[in-house]
């Protein structure tokens, strides 16, 4: 089976690879808050602008009223 | 509390989301069209009219071609450009080369509907396109990378949030895969040879294969998941920890699925017990993520009743679950003795292409049209409602017809006589699954007549609205 002299040895290479990425990222802190990024993204208000306003991002209830209120942290 | 965020002057490139977005449901509605085709092919063979182009041999490989790298792929990269600037608040990294990606995989698209009805193929299932376009895919798919990590690189947000891991991972993999499973040595500008002969090009085409349907249609996909069932939802993923868990699991676990595909075949008996085990250990990451997608909806339920968008969103992940659960049983070595070479196969692969990869891009396209067109909803939420409901009947007709046509083929083709002779000549056991084909027929018409709403629903969105960049906001550590 020569192919397997091929694959094994790339994923053995690929295991390392994302183990360093792993370990990497773990020291710099990107798994440190485990639920502040669950809220970021639904704090970013990708609803369109009302069209009077086009260079202001809308948020909050004024500019969707099914969406519950969130704490913006803004104001 | 103020009504407006400071900005930063800058806007979003949305302009190569928007054609990337609606050449999603273009490509979806031509290659599900293709797909029902060669489905009433089967059921009535008079329809390939004889002409050697229309052919099932074909024109199956245009669908899957189709409906996996023109659908998807067009919708990975549209949905992946979208959250990659939202999450990181930042715009695109080269937005040129994003343009060249967008014009490039257009172009391979293009190239596969005029070389595979004409019959120029490598014959490697899902990579089947010659050694050029293989080349402008590697082009393609280097520029999408660069864009990719280089947005990621200049991210405003010191946290990588969790989609992006998936896409990430989803672009990674499919350049190996495809660098590796596509090396040959070409003869003329339309024939090639492996790289690799007999059963060691059959360990490396479904280590491909294989880990194709993991990174392309399974991590990518996931990636939306991630954004976009919260984001619709409007909650919180259920668990962020299990998240970052469930991904990890699966790059650790994921890349010896493969000889699952060539059980009794040439191949080594140990590298097929090897497929198996890793398919079953599958089953945990896989699980975990769909578990965690749809706790989401925890406190939230009853937003499942009125938005058929969460619907779209929520049920994918039942498909999820189902084939996740499906796959590493049919990869049980006595399983697989039943169901493998029957339609049982086509029916697992079905319903994680139209029930998962299908609904989650849908639900994700329905939820990402109207914001890059300015509005706040598409043209007809009814009409969504009706999508998802035809759409649902036409995927669980297709697959329940598909189960019992494969295991009526499986039992039919094992039984033997007393003295040791086949039981059922293979005639036989075509004409027993004829009835199936024709529910599959309406199955797939059904699926198709859902992306047909689709499609008509995108361009009312379209022209009701007017193309809109939305500004980047100007980052906020209290929102970090």
């Amino acid at each position: 089976m020569e192919a397997l002299y091929l694959l094994i040895p790339l994923s053995v290479v690929a295991v390392f690879a994302a183990a360093w990425v792993f370990l990497r990222m773990s020291d710099s802190g990107q798994f440190e808050d485990m639920d502040g990024p669950a809220w970021s993204v639904l704090h970013d208000n990708d609803t369109p602008a009302a069209p009077d306003k086009p260079d202001t991002i809308q948020i909050d209830a004024t500019q969707d009223q099914k969406k519950p209120s969130k704490d913006n942290g803004d104001s | 509390m103020s009504l407006s965020k400071p900005v930063t002057g800058e806007t979003y490139n949305y302009g190569v989301i928007r054609q990337l977005t609606v050449m999603t449901v273009i490509w979806g509605f031509v290659g599900m069209l293709v797909g029902v085709w060669i489905a009433a092919q089967l059921a009535w063979p008079v329809l390939n009219f004889d002409i050697p182009w229309l052919t099932y041999s074909r024109l199956r490989p245009l669908h899957t071609n189709a409906v996996i790298f023109a659908f998807g792929g067009t919708a990975l990269m549209a949905t992946s450009f979208y959250v990659v600037q939202r999450t990181c608040q930042t715009t695109l990294f080269a937005p040129w080369l994003a343009s060249f990606t967008f014009w490039g995989w257009q172009a391979v698209i293009v190239s596969a509907v005029i070389t595979l009805p004409l019959g120029i193929t490598t014959s490697k299932e899902y990579a089947e396109l010659e050694w050029p376009i293989d080349l402008l895919i590697t082009a393609v798919w280097v520029a999408y990378a660069i864009v990719f990590f280089g947005t990621i690189a200049k991210r405003k947000t010191p946290h990588i949030y969790v989609a992006n891991w998936f896409y990430g991972a989803f672009i990674i993999t499919v350049a190996v895969l495809h660098i590796v499973n596509s090396a040959a040595l070409p003869v003329t500008w339309t024939k090639s040879y492996s790289a690799y002969a007999g059963v060691q090009d059959a360990m490396v085409q479904w280590w491909y294969g294989h880990n194709a349907v993991g990174f392309f249609l399974t991590a990518g996909f996931l990636g939306m998941m991630y954004y976009f069932i919260p984001k619709q939802a409007e909650r919180p993923i259920y668990s962020y920890r299990l998240s970052i868990v469930h991904f990890w699991a699966l790059i650790f676990t994921y890349m010896w699925a493969g000889p699952h595909h060539l059980h009794y075949t040439a191949l080594p008996d140990w590298a097929q017990s090897i497929g198996m085990i890793f398919s079953l250990i599958l089953l945990a990451p896989s699980w975990g993520g769909m578990i965690n997608g749809i706790m989401t909806l925890s406190g939230a339920w009853h937003k499942l009743r009125t938005d058929p968008i969460l619907k779209f969103l929520i049920v994918s992940l039942s498909f999820y679950g189902m084939s996740t659960f499906e796959g590493p049983m049919m990869s049980i070595k006595t399983v697989n003795a039943l169901s493998h070479y029957t339609d049982w196969t086509i029916g697992h692969v079905h319903s994680g292409a139209l029930g998962w990869v299908g609904f989650i891009t849908m639900g994700s396209v329905y939820y990402l049209l109207p914001r890059l067109f300015g509005r706040t909803e598409m043209h007809s939420v009814r009409a969504i409602e009706a999508h998802f409901w035809i759409a649902t009947i036409g995927v669980v007709l297709y697959i329940a017809a598909m189960w019992i046509s494969g295991v009526t083929q499986g039992l039919m083709w094992r039984a033997t006589n007393p003295d040791g002779t086949l039981t059922y000549a293979f005639i036989e056991s075509l004409k027993a699954t004829y009835p199936y084909y024709y529910i599959r027929v309406i199955g797939g018409v059904l699926y198709l007549g859902g992306m047909g709403i689709m499609l008509w629903n995108c361009l009312m969105t379209i022209r009701g609205g007017k193309a809109v960049d939305a500004p980047v906001p100007r980052f906020d550590p209290a929102h970090a």
